[in-house]
């Protein structure tokens, strides 16, 4: 199997590298049949590397201990639900599996376009061949997952041997968390591949108005929301496994999953303004050629340990490469754009501060500043020694301050920003959109500071979040009730109809109320209290309302660890609640161990136990206990966010008592401005 | 012209603010890194900025007392004692001839003072897994928001 997966690698790099070749030939030929054969290579390609990935599944499912990537990945022991995500466990398997995902991708652009947008897709189809040829050629040459176990023999041959047992997957992987955060994540570095794909495909092509943003629309969302939950999903790993209580310490590789959901996002809301204006596209080419390139380096920053390794810098030969590709796809970007930049010329100009486009705007440039002091903070180490001689990192001040107030501005434009008309905002709009709101943000804001609450961000944080709630509680009340006055139905299946008919704008809006939780949620951590002690059975501690009562231990062997068990009887008000049971693990085929903290979730705080292992100097248990304030909001949010994305990306409902004269078919193109304004519930904002 | 004009200093504005922030930031922040033989040859303000180090455990050397667990980082042949005094627990990856990045400040006697440790087991394991956390294979004391 081994010998066949590498083959199917092999096999699919020869077929996309006839696919990019050829797909160069067939746009100077426009011949049919090539243009055919070359979108089948493309498809051979994907079903190759396909072939590839299941293999080296089955060489986990059947325990082969040959090759040496299952050997360092996987036991006989370790259960099969880890056994699929030994996949991605390491170099290798990570690199093969972004091929896979890229492949899911590249197959379904090339079947959907099948037959469709002929003068785009063979340039389409060459590009993306060519983000696979450089994959495949890492998976081949670089970072093969195939390789046998083996030594070379004295007589200069090799001897291939075969392993009992496998060393095991590393323990902090072993949790549901990093059996799907992985996959997600992964989908979003690779999703955007298809946009940077298009745009490049019709910069190139000069590819005629705005088609190539319609057509991408879907594919971003779907890409955004996938880096979305994952990085979500990453931090709800760290924070329910690493065991230090928190949820994000701006390290490397979390910076890096973040860098392109802040350019996706710009990228996301600052089409609209080519959609509807014709402005920005030079800004849209490069938002997305950055948003590609950052998912390529935050590739690069996770596989080569180049900033968090524990030494100077990677052992792998695998950051050449990467910097090699990304010097690629710099030079061919620049030299398309300096060759067709006359056809992004912008049709109209900014008409006023207070205006839609300008909120566009200030959201684009915010999310960049964001994105740079992050990219900046994160490769501060390389800079600096590259500059000064010496390495100088920076820490979580540098970050917090800088992204702090841009979350809070990024915040008070998600509640203005949809509201303002297009070109210009008349005063009295604005009284009437935002009159309600602004005065339930400032009452809620005197109240909570009269209730006792100091810390300056989090008090603006939850003003602004209850302001942009109150805008967008009023957007679907309008909506909603033009509905509910003409059919026979109440508010909230008016609310409900609403939203299906405009989904773009609707789901938007959901969009936004998902980020309006995770940002109380965040604002929360201010106000996050922790006690350590080292406790003997019976003893107890307090923190908050909480009294933590340690009862006694146990420990229970399990299939491939052994773990030892706290017993914390959790009281409050001197009434017994619950029994929490924070654990230490240890695996013994690689003799490390794992925390598994135990976590009370409310919707008010999590009461967060750790067993942090023994005192030295008493023997005694030390428990560690945090008391972290409306934290289940950022997964609700969550949630919220993947809700809102589905109902952006579905089709509008038809309605057929309301406005049939101006309703466009579902799946067409956004009707023209005109048509818009004609409407209440239209006005122009999606 | 004019509406030009306001958007430029609506935009220096926000982006002077915020580089001012991060220059905040930086400075409360930044941390040099140093090999043990380094820390020898620097001089004056140098020796007082914070530092990050790297080194291995030195077996035997771990010596866990009350407020702090003292123990010696090896590096290039250089032996530099250190005193982790952080409220955090030590990782459970910092053992005898595991590998240590260790950040804080030196002390006038010597010592070097921690205040984060992370450690990585000696290299049996392969270190960055599937996507993710760098914490994933090395604890760290490093503790944020």
């Amino acid at each position: 199997m081994d010998v066949f997966g590498s083959f199917a690698l092999l096999l699919a790099l020869v077929c996309a590298v006839y696919a990019f070749v050829g797909g160069i030939a067939a746009i100077y030929t426009r011949h049919p049949l090539l243009v055919k054969s070359t979108r089948q290579a493309g498809i051979a390609t994907c079903a190759l590397i396909f072939t590839a990935t299941f293999s080296l599944e089955y060489l986990f499912f059947s325990d082969n201990f040959s090759a040496a990537y299952v050997v360092s990945h996987s036991n006989r022991s370790l259960p099969t639900f880890y056994k699929v995500a030994a996949l991605w466990s390491g170099q290798e398997g990570s690199l093969l599996f972004w091929s896979f995902l890229l492949s899911v991708y590249v197959i379904s652009v090339l079947l959907v376009y099948r037959n469709k947008n002929g003068e785009l897709m063979p340039y389409v189809g060459v590009v993306l061949a060519g983000v696979q040829i450089f994959f495949l050629t890492l998976n081949n040459f670089v970072a093969s997952p195939f390789k046998s176990l083996g030594m070379q023999n004295p007589a200069g041959g090799f001897d291939f041997f075969t392993r009992i047992d496998g060393n095991g997957l590393n323990p902090l992987l072993q949790y549901p968390e990093m059996v799907i955060h992985p996959p997600n994540l992964y989908s979003g570095y690779t999703g955007f591949t298809i946009p940077f794909a298009f745009a490049l495909a019709a910069l190139l092509a000069r590819y005629p108005g705005e088609k190539w943003i319609h057509l991408t629309r879907k594919w971003t969302m779907i890409a955004w929301c996938f880096q979305t939950v994952g990085i979500l999903l990453g931090a709800h790993w760290a924070y329910a496994v690493l065991g230090w209580g928190g949820y994000w310490a701006w390290d490397p590789v979390e910076n890096a999953s973040l860098l392109p959901w802040l350019t996706g996002t710009a990228f996301l809301h600052s089409v609209m303004m080519q959609e509807k204006r014709g402005m920005m596209k030079v800004w849209n080419v490069w938002l997305v050629f950055t948003t590609f390139l950052l998912c390529i380096l935050g590739t690069f920053l996770t596989r080569s340990g180049v900033v968090s390794s524990v030494h100077a810098f990677a052992q792998s030969s695998i950051g050449s490469w990467f910097v090699g590709f990304m010097i690629v796809i710099v030079v061919v970007c620049f030299t398309a754009y300096v060759k067709n930049r006359d056809y992004l010329k912008s049709e109209n100009q900014l008409d006023s501060v207070v205006s839609r486009e300008s909120s566009f705007l200030f959201n684009n440039l915010i999310l960049l500043v964001s994105c740079i002091a992050v990219l900046s903070g994160t490769l501060f180490p390389v800079f600096s020694e590259w500059i000064s001689g010496s390495r100088i990192s920076v820490g979580t001040p540098f970050f917090n301050k800088v992204n702090i107030p841009i979350g809070l501005l990024l915040m008070f434009l998600t509640g203005i920003g949809p509201l303002l008309a297009w070109r210009k905002t008349s005063t009295d709009s604005l009284k009437r959109n935002f009159g309600w709101p602004l005065l339930v943000a400032l009452i809620s804001g005197a109240a909570l500071f009269a209730a006792g609450m100091r810390q300056f961000y989090s008090l603006v944080c939850f003003m602004l979040c209850i302001f942009v709630t109150a805008t967008i509680s009023m957007e679907f009340y309008r909506g909603a009730r033009v509905i509910k006055s003409r059919g026979n139905m109440n508010l909230f299946s008016a609310a409900y109809e609403l939203a299906w008919r405009n989904t773009r704008r609707y789901g938007g809006y959901i969009v936004h109320m998902g980020m309006v939780l995770i940002f109380i949620g965040l604002a929360g951590a201010a106000f996050n209290r922790d006690v350590q002690k080292d406790m003997q059975p019976g003893s107890t501690m307090q923190i908050g309302p909480y009294t933590l009562l340690l009862q006694s231990s146990d420990s229970k062997p399990e299939k491939n660890y052994s773990a030892e068990r706290m017993i914390v009887e959790v009281i409050k008000n001197n009434k017994p609640m619950m029994l929490l049971y924070p654990e230490r693990r240890f695996f013994t085929t690689n003799e490390q161990s794992g925390t598994m903290v135990a976590i009370y979730s409310t919707l008010l705080e999590d009461l967060y136990v750790v067993y942090a292992g023994q005192s030295p100097e008493t023997n005694a248990p030390v428990i560690h206990a945090y008391l972290n304030p409306l934290v289940k909001w950022i997964w609700l949010g969550g949630v919220i966010v993947v809700m809102g994305t589905i109902v952006a990306l579905m089709p509008n409902r038809r309605n057929v008592f309301v406005l049939s004269a101006v309703q466009q078919p579902a799946g067409a193109t956004p009707a023209a401005p005109a048509l818009q304004t004609s409407a209440t519930y239209r006005e122009g904002h999606d | 012209m004019q509406k030009q004009a306001k958007f430029g200093v609506g935009i220096a504005v926000l982006v002077l603010s915020l580089g001012f922030l991060a220059w905040l930031g930086y400075g409360e922040s930044k941390t040099y890194y140093h090999t043990i033989a380094e820390l020898s040859a620097l001089q004056g303000a140098e020796r007082n900025h914070r530092m990050r180090l790297g080194g291995t455990v030195e077996p035997g050397s771990i010596r866990r007392l009350t407020g702090r667990v003292d123990f010696v980082l090896e590096g290039e042949g250089k032996q530099l004692p250190v005193s982790y005094v952080g409220a955090e627990p030590l990782p459970d990856t910092f053992v005898d001839k595991s590998q240590a990045l260790v950040e804080g400040r030196p002390a006038p006697d010597g010592r070097f003072v921690a205040e984060h440790v992370q450690a990585k087991c000696a290299s049996k394991y392969e270190t960055a897994p599937g996507a993710d956390k760098p914490g994933a294979s090395s604890g760290s004391t490093q503790n944020s928001m």
